[in-house]
């Protein structure tokens, strides 16, 4: 996948919900916004304006909040602006203030010198902080595409993969029937999310939800089963490989050994379900989202029917040896 | 008809793993393959039938095969019992 440069007008333009708005607006440098942003990080710049740039993380996004402003005042009073000069020698992606502060004239003249934007917030340092931080973290995740078809079942994320002509949509298509979710057709895109959560969703809103099914053509999901039956993007928990049946193939046939596949460094439970005819895949995909389930309450049901085994084996094996001793007596 | 006589000697006995050995093994052949443990005869390819046999250690099963391979397929079955599942 092509990397994309992220800029500062990127970061201005997101399309972000209620809980998530930066609430950014940008109130000078205005010919800095297309500066990238390279790094998904901030810096508060306190050191850096008292004077001391060894190991000053210019590469990132500065964010003032009222102790800084304060201080930019303070300089700006006393005329001692020559760290603002030192400041923004330095290309700094840009400078946000929060609490809908804005710095003095010197700073702005500066910055607008520099072409650095300086964007204004309404959110206190804290909340912004953290949002910008998920946003940016977001942004920035290992990226990956995957062929295959992304759907929620029960409440657990599958990705069915295979080769094209296996039957994933067909089996998806069965499984939305059913009243399951469908995330993404034909092409996932990957997230890893805090270095463990996959999230997968489709790669082009405007294609989003719609899927190719042989001998009927493209199909609107949305359209025919209504807004219940997709989901916009969803956690990866269960990857379900659809192969033709080999018959010199070993299957699982217990399911006490847990295969798993790698995607993006995270290890994935995985299933390999042979398809043949006259198995319903979809069935089996849905009970497999059923055991998934279980499992993460702390039933696996082939180890403890194992161990049930086992300890049956064992009762006979005693009864065995106490009458055998019975004979000997 | 192809008959052989074994008893069990790994420790465990036939559990899911070794069941599905025996399961694995014989669905190479084409022969049908029972195993028998006193009155239970019980087909050597269903999984569940050999785990429901309750073979524990010690005890005596004899392998059945017919077909057109019944020899080479009763004389793998003795081998999986004799290397003792590979476990232990």
């Amino acid at each position: 996948m092509e990397e994309q440069r992220f800029t500062v007008l990127d970061l201005l333009d997101l399309d972000l919900k209620e809980q998530n708005a930066l609430g950014l607006r940008c109130i000078g440098g205005r010919k800095g916004l297309p500066r990238e942003i390279t790094v998904p990080d901030l810096n508060r710049p306190g050191l850096a304006l008292s004077g001391f740039f060894e190991s000053f993380a210019w590469q990132r996004i500065q964010i003032f909040g009222r102790g800084e402003n304060a201080f930019i005042k303070k300089l700006e009073d006393e005329n001692r602006i020559d760290s603002f000069e030192k400041l923004f020698s330095y290309p700094i992606p840009a400078c946000i203030f929060t609490h809908n502060l804005a710095p003095g004239r010197n700073f702005f003249r500066l910055a607008e010198a520099a072409d650095c934007p300086i964007l204004q917030t309404d959110l206190s340092s804290s909340e912004f902080t953290s949002r910008v931080l998920r946003v940016l973290a977001d942004i920035f995740a290992p990226k990956a595409s995957l062929h295959g078809v992304l759907v929620e079942v029960y409440g657990i994320g599958i990705l069915l993969v295979g080769d094209s002509g296996v039957g994933k949509s067909e089996t998806a298509l069965e499984l939305i029937e059913r009243g399951h979710r469908l995330v993404a057709d034909d092409v996932v895109d990957i997230r890893c999310v805090n270095g463990s959560i996959l999230m997968g969703q489709g790669a082009n809103k405007v294609i989003g939800h719609h899927m190719e099914i042989r001998g009927l053509g493209i199909i609107n999901v949305t359209h025919l089963f209504g807004v219940g039956a997709i989901r916009d993007k969803k956690q990866i928990q269960l990857v379900c490989t659809l192969e033709e049946w080999d018959p010199d193939k070993v299957y699982d046939r217990i399911g006490t050994e847990e295969r798993t596949t790698e995607i993006l460094g995270v290890r994935i439970p995985e299933l390999v379900i042979p398809v043949k005819p006259g198995r319903n895949i979809p069935i089996i995909v849905e009970t497999a989202a059923m055991n998934e389930r279980l499992k993460k309450m702390g039933y696996h049901s082939a180890k403890e029917f194992n161990q049930n085994i086992l300890r049956w084996l064992e009762s006979e094996n005693a009864r065995a040896a106490y009458f055998n001793r019975d004979e000997y007596l | 008809m192809t008959e052989r006589n074994v008893t069990i000697k790994n420790r465990a006995g036939i559990h899911a793993r070794p069941a599905a050995l025996i399961v694995q093994t014989s669905s190479k052949f084409a022969s049908r393959i029972w195993l028998e443990k006193g009155e239970d005869k019980i087909n050597a390819k269903s999984i569940m039938g050999i785990i429901t046999l309750g073979a524990s250690f010690g005890t005596p099963i004899r392998i059945l095969a017919e077909g057109a391979d019944e020899e080479e397929a009763a004389a793998a079955i003795e081998r999986l019992f004799e290397s003792r599942f590979e476990e232990e």
